[in-house]
């Protein structure tokens, strides 16, 4: 107080000391909380990792969103995520569908909030969305990186849990009438840097999200004007524009299986295809039965 | 057997300047010479030590007299610029970059005094792009972002490097590949850059960018200099910074430009001679570029002191940057509108 030095000055109201002052206690409190990440985002105070991984950014801004998509329209209900390591790295390996990437989306949704350990789910895309502008960093700012030897490698020896769809374009654009019926699994790039850095493989199966956008045609030269691996065409899109883009509300079920231990391979047989061969088929196979499973249990593919 | 005479190229930049200088007062050298066709700045001069400064250029075959002469056993090659701060004449530097390594390589091959060689390269020499790894390690592929550019030649000058390597087996060669430099003195193209009020980035993309103190990237040229430390090293700070982060670190506005504009921007601020932004420059801004530093840390033996957002807080402070928005002001303000908005009380 300044003015009492001067003057003194009789207030109109009589101040009640301290009982109106908006206290900003620590973390539990959302208001201080946002107020504390703005002030991160304004004053460039928060760390990204080497990958470009921004997890602050993650949690507090993108994840909210998405947990409303997972709860509310997918209703993801989630099996075998005790089979998801607490610590260390892992390898998740899932099939993939549904035109637009939200089954990758929804995994790394399910790990995170299902998982006790809160572990972020860094996965593996194709330079298609790096090369794309916003989403290409989008995915970066979410921990996603490219889908190549080292960076996979390098996630894995990390400790950290890494996502791959190893059907990539082939998969995620298939026709609807081949849903559920897994795609060529690539060269199996993705065995090789579990088997090279050590850690299991945990094949996962993904229902309900290969029903989003039923792709009934392709139109090829669209795709190829916009430099696109496909161009869908569902019973609301392009029909319907904009509203078309929304997925249809399916019930949704992710299982993760039982890890497939790499350690105990000999280093020497690290780089034999065959062996990699053969265990990109006993994950593939395993991935498919799980569907088939799930597939045979599920009554109604929007009440599950 | 330890260096007695050395001789370093470059020393009209800053970073070959300040290197002769430390090397100039360190009394385990017989002899220090400094060549480059612009003398170093005036404050390098004043505190030179014993270090010698010779008027030549390296494209000249005079170079191979000099190392006659004076005998040299260790040759510091910091003249190479990948990174011009200004925008340059791109066939000088390039003349500079290219012929003047292979002159000074070819004086090396034919020296018998000549036992050690230290080459200041560049990271820019993996590229960036969309098809990258994340982290590039020593062993990754070298491919430079365009055809034409510096980094361009800075995979062109390692390739005589290697070639000189294979003809001299007992010469050893370091040869370190600088991330960007940054600090409070130097003036590469990133300090530049930052310094702009407005600073345009291009829209959609937010590049990982990993710095290199200009004190660290000192050091590990000293040392290279005092010890033998053979091999390729990526050299760079711990940690990263986006380029969005990294401007509202500075204070400055960012502008994003859709990347059609990017090329009609870049040949303003080239116009304007305020920054060299090449097409290297432009995928850098995009992709961003990221080095493994495991081989400088369990190699080489050395740690850089500052981390990324270290280094450029420092070069914030050290160029007197006046933030053109204050992030601190704004995040209270904002954080007076969003308690308001919450609680209904104004403080």
């Amino acid at each position: 107080m300044t003015t009492s030095v001067e003057a003194r000055v009789i207030p109109l109201r009589p101040r009640v000391a301290k009982a109106p002052e908006v206290e900003l206690p620590a973390e539990a409190d959302p208001v201080s909380s946002a107020v504390t990440f703005l002030r991160n985002r304004l004053t460039g105070e928060y760390a990204v990792d080497e990958f470009g991984f921004d997890p602050e950014l993650t949690e507090k801004v993108l994840l909210p969103p998405l947990r409303l998509l997972y709860e509310k329209w997918f209703r993801v209900s989630v099996t075998g995520i005790d089979n998801v390591p607490k610590d260390g790295g892992a390898l998740i390996v899932c099939n993939h569908s549904g035109t637009l990437p939200l089954d990758a989306v929804m995994t790394a949704v399910a790990v995170h909030d299902e998982h006790p350990a809160r572990r972020h789910l860094r996965m593996l895309g194709a330079d298609l969305l790096f090369r794309t502008p916003l989403l290409g960093t989008l995915a970066r700012k979410t921990g996603q990186t490219l889908a190549c030897a080292a960076d996979a490698e390098r996630l894995l020896s990390s400790g950290e849990l890494v996502g791959v769809w190893p059907e990539g374009f082939k998969g995620i654009g298939k026709p609807f009438s081949a849903r559920y019926k897994l795609q060529r699994f690539g060269r199996g790039g993705f065995v090789s840097a579990a088997l090279r850095t050590g850690v299991p493989i945990i094949p996962c199966a993904i229902v309900g999200a290969e029903e989003i956008y039923p792709k009934i045609a392709d139109l090829k030269p669209l795709a190829r004007l916009l430099g696109l691996p496909y161009f869908p065409v569902t019973p609301f899109f392009p029909l319907l524009g904009p509203l078309g883009a929304i997925p249809l509300p399916t019930k949704w079920t992710i299982e993760f299986g039982a890890p497939i231990a790499t350690d105990s391979v000999d280093p020497d047989d690290v780089d034999d295809p065959m062996l990699i061969f053969s265990l990109t088929d006993q994950i593939r196979e395993s991935i498919q039965q799980s569907l088939y499973r799930r597939l045979a249990e599920r009554e109604s593919v929007f009440k599950g | 057997m330890p260096s007695s005479v050395v001789l370093v190229t470059g020393v009209g930049g800053e970073l070959g300047g300040r290197l002769l200088a430390r090397l100039g007062t360190n009394p385990e050298f017989e002899r220090v010479l400094g060549v480059d066709t612009t003398p170093p700045a005036e404050r390098v001069l004043r505190r030179l030590g014993r270090a010698e400064f010779v008027r030549a250029d390296i494209r000249n075959p005079l170079i191979a007299r000099i190392l006659e002469d004076a005998g040299v056993d260790t040759v510091v090659h910091a003249a190479t610029t990948c990174h011009p701060a200004a925008p340059a004449r791109r066939g000088t530097l390039k003349e500079v970059n290219v012929i003047g390594t292979m002159r000074l390589l070819a004086a090396c091959q034919r020296s018998e005094s000549v036992r050690k060689l230290v080459v200041k390269s560049t990271a820019a020499v993996y590229g960036a792009g969309p098809r990258s790894p994340a982290v590039f390690t020593e062993d990754s592929d070298l491919i430079p972002d365009s055809w034409d550019g510096h980094a361009k030649d800075a995979v062109e000058m390692e390739g005589y490097v290697r070639g000189l390597a294979r003809r001299r087996p007992d010469l050893t060669i370091t040869l370190a590949r600088f991330a960007n430099v940054i600090g409070p003195e130097v003036d590469t193209v990133l300090a530049r850059y930052f310094a702009l009020p407005v600073v345009p980035t291009v829209l959609g993309y937010d590049a990982r960018l990993q710095l290199l103190h200009s004190s660290d990237a000192l050091t590990v040229l000293e040392m290279a200099t005092l010890e033998d430390k053979p091999g390729v090293f990526n050299v760079g700070s711990d940690g990263v910074l986006t380029l969005s982060q990294a401007v509202r670190r500075a204070g400055r506005i960012e502008l994003p430009v859709p990347r059609a504009l990017i090329p009609s921007v870049a040949k303003m601020l080239r116009g304007a001679r305020l920054v060299d932004f090449s097409q290297d420059q432009v995928r850098l801004l995009n992709y961003g570029r990221v080095v493994d530093t495991t081989r400088l840390k369990e190699v080489f033996g050395y740690r850089p002191r500052w981390t990324t957002a270290a280094a450029f807080d420092d070069y914030v402070r050290g160029r007197g940057l006046r933030p053109v928005v204050d992030g601190e002001q704004l995040a209270a303000m904002a954080g007076r509108v969003v308690t308001a908005a919450a609680t209904g009380q104004v403080r």
